[in-house]
């Protein structure tokens, strides 16, 4: 119910805001009436910004499970980028993740969990400060974003809680993950906000950081990544370091597979 | 007034299903769906139903996927038989085969007992996204879950008999019915023929040891959930075929780093890509399995 009414309010609140432009106003390849409102409220109204078909987001074009619908967002044809910051315009907690890739290939996987068909967008920070959006839409059923964590439902998730399963491939340039956490909303009804906040990623030879991530609550239940990196960049194993608002530290190191 | 409505609004048609039966034994009867995924064109007819006549009227088995289907099976029935409908069977919990339930009032509607409750717990989950999927077609649906439970291995319904096979794999409970005086088996969802086979509720290792079971049987005709008549089992062994590929597919993506999203890009093997619903229905199978596939396939690193 609470995802409803706030959903109210910005809907609300929207006509208002239309009429405070953006310093930069762009005309939206999805006409969606929400865009502007994030420009200037999430990404701080920068004045360097535009649309840019070089940020490809690919996703289906429905949403077959509300909790876990799965993204790539490939930037890899911009030079010099900064951070990656991932929203859908319509839910009632717009963003998502923001991604540092540094030494990996600005390019991602990630699920989130849907609350209404919406776009998604991926906001692209190159190092000249110029962002560049890319969007795609995800039709869904919806609810994704208010209902409890499935964990619950079985009664030793306090057990997994921070446990990662993962795999590097260095001679691919790829490290894939999942995390087991609740990344409760704090929608649901008498469910606070339990999240992952910060994940970070570093080469465990070197103990060079590889990149770096700020999760928010629609990142879905037991978070799952592929990261991508250059040739050369990866060693045989990554050190996973990171913590959820409850202060719970999670710390793994994950692995090549040596082949038999 | 400003502007009166032309003629041309109120001349659109109401949307109609054809439902034409097709004997297919004595006294069997088949309505043969689209092997499309639900659109709002064909109305969710996706699905099919049998008609078996027997001394006391007609047993419907599966009652399609909303009311006005319903009203259209009921129509058919009645055309097929003067007595009208004396029971329905419903063979699992899936909205497309029992949503017309609630055109037949007091009529027995039977079920294994799981798929009544999950019909019950599941229905309005259902109905919101059959809505939003079929939208004017859904209007005036309610789910009504089956109010008989089958608890036998023989269902005796006005001197007809048929032997209940309860399994499961397709759903947590699935019915197979074999009609004892033709020996058509009717297999629910359990079997499909040149349509992808769907798994939002798939446990398949269940499923292909239901499927060693029907092939136990021996069959006159395979009545398949989605698709055409079968008189020869490739319903059966084309339903393993791809539930085994899918499976190693996605076992194979979870040991290459795949995101859903790479796998969903990749290419359809021939024999499968012609499928009806494809690529839909491969797309909706990775979602609904490789969570739980990949993370079996992940080490822990901690
Ligand atoms: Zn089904």
């Amino acid at each position: 119910m609470k995802s409803v009414y706030l959903m109210a309010a910005v809907l609300l609140s929207a006509p208002a805001l239309a009429l405070d432009e953006p310093r930069t106003p762009l005309s939206d390849p999805l006409q969606s009436g929400m865009w502007s409102y994030h420009q200037k409220n999430l990404l701080g109204d920068p004045e360097k910004i535009e649309f840019d078909d070089r940020v490809i987001v690919s996703a289906p074009a429905s949403a077959e499970d509300s909790f876990n619908v799965p993204v790539l967002v490939d930037a890899t044809a911009l030079e010099d980028v900064q951070q990656m910051v991932f929203l859908v315009d319509y839910g009632p907690i717009p963003k998502i993740l923001t991604y540092w890739p540094e030494q990996a290939e600005p390019k991602i996987s990630f699920r989130f969990k849907i609350d209404q068909a919406t776009p998604v967008r991926a906001a692209v920070q190159t190092g000249d400060g110029v962002w560049h959006i890319g969007s795609t839409v995800i039709d869904a059923a919806g609810g994704g974003c208010s209902a409890p964590a499935a964990a619950y439902a079985s009664d030793d998730w306090e057990e997994h809680l921070g446990k990662v399963y993962g795999r590097v491939w260095p001679d691919r340039g790829r490290v894939r993950m999942v995390v087991d956490h609740p990344m409760d909303t704090g929608l649901a009804d008498g469910i606070p906000i339990f999240i992952i906040e910060d994940l970070e990623l570093a080469n465990e030879a070197t103990k060079e950081k590889l990149a770096r991530l700020e999760l928010y609550e629609p990142v879905n239940e037991d978070p799952a990544f592929t990261f991508y990196f250059p040739d050369g960049a990866l060693g045989s194993e990554v050190r996973v370091e990171g913590r959820d608002n409850n202060g719970n530290e999670i710390d793994a190191l994950i692995s090549a597979v040596v082949s038999q | 007034m400003v502007c009166a409505p032309s003629a041309a609004v109120f001349a659109a048609p109401k949307k109609a299903y054809d439902l034409s039966p097709v004997q297919v034994a004595d006294g069997l009867w088949m309505i043969e769906g689209s092997t499309e995924y639900f659109t709002s064109e064909n109305g969710g007819a996706i699905v099919n139903c049998a008609l078996i006549e027997t001394g006391t009227g007609i047993v419907i088995v599966d009652t399609g996927p909303s009311r006005r289907y319903g009203e259209a099976l009921l129509e058919v029935a009645r055309g097929l038989n003067g007595r009208g409908v004396t029971a329905i069977v419903i063979t699992h919990h899936h909205p497309d085969h029992f949503f017309g339930n609630q055109v037949f009032g007091a009529t027995p509607i039977h079920a294994l007992p799981e798929t009544r409750a999950l019909a019950a717990s599941e229905g309005d989950g259902f109905a919101d996204n059959m809505y939003r999927l079929l939208g004017d077609w859904m209007r005036g649906t309610e789910p009504v879950p089956p109010n008989a439970d089958i608890a036998s291995s023989l269902l005796e319904i006005g001197g007809r008999t048929f032997q209940t096979l309860p399994l499961s794999g397709h759903t947590g409970a699935d019915l197979a019915l074999l009609d004892q005086k033709t020996g058509t088996l009717i297999a629910g969802d359990l079997a499909f023929l040149n349509r992808a086979p769907t798994t939002p509720h798939a446990d398949l290792d269940a499923w292909r040891a239901a499927l060693s079971t029907l092939e136990g049987i021996d069959a006159a005709a395979i009545l398949p959930g989605h698709g055409p008549l079968d008189r020869s089992g490739q319903s059966l062994t084309q339903t393993r075929a791809y539930l085994d590929w899918l499976e190693a597919t996605l076992e194979d993506a979870a040991l290459e780093g795949l995101d859903m999203v790479e796998i969903m890009a990749s290419e359809l093997p021939p024999e499968f890509a012609g499928m009806g619903a494809m690529p839909q229905e491969f797309h909706r199978s990775v979602a609904h399995l490789y969570p739980q596939i990949e993370r079996e396939a992940l080490p822990l690193g901690n």
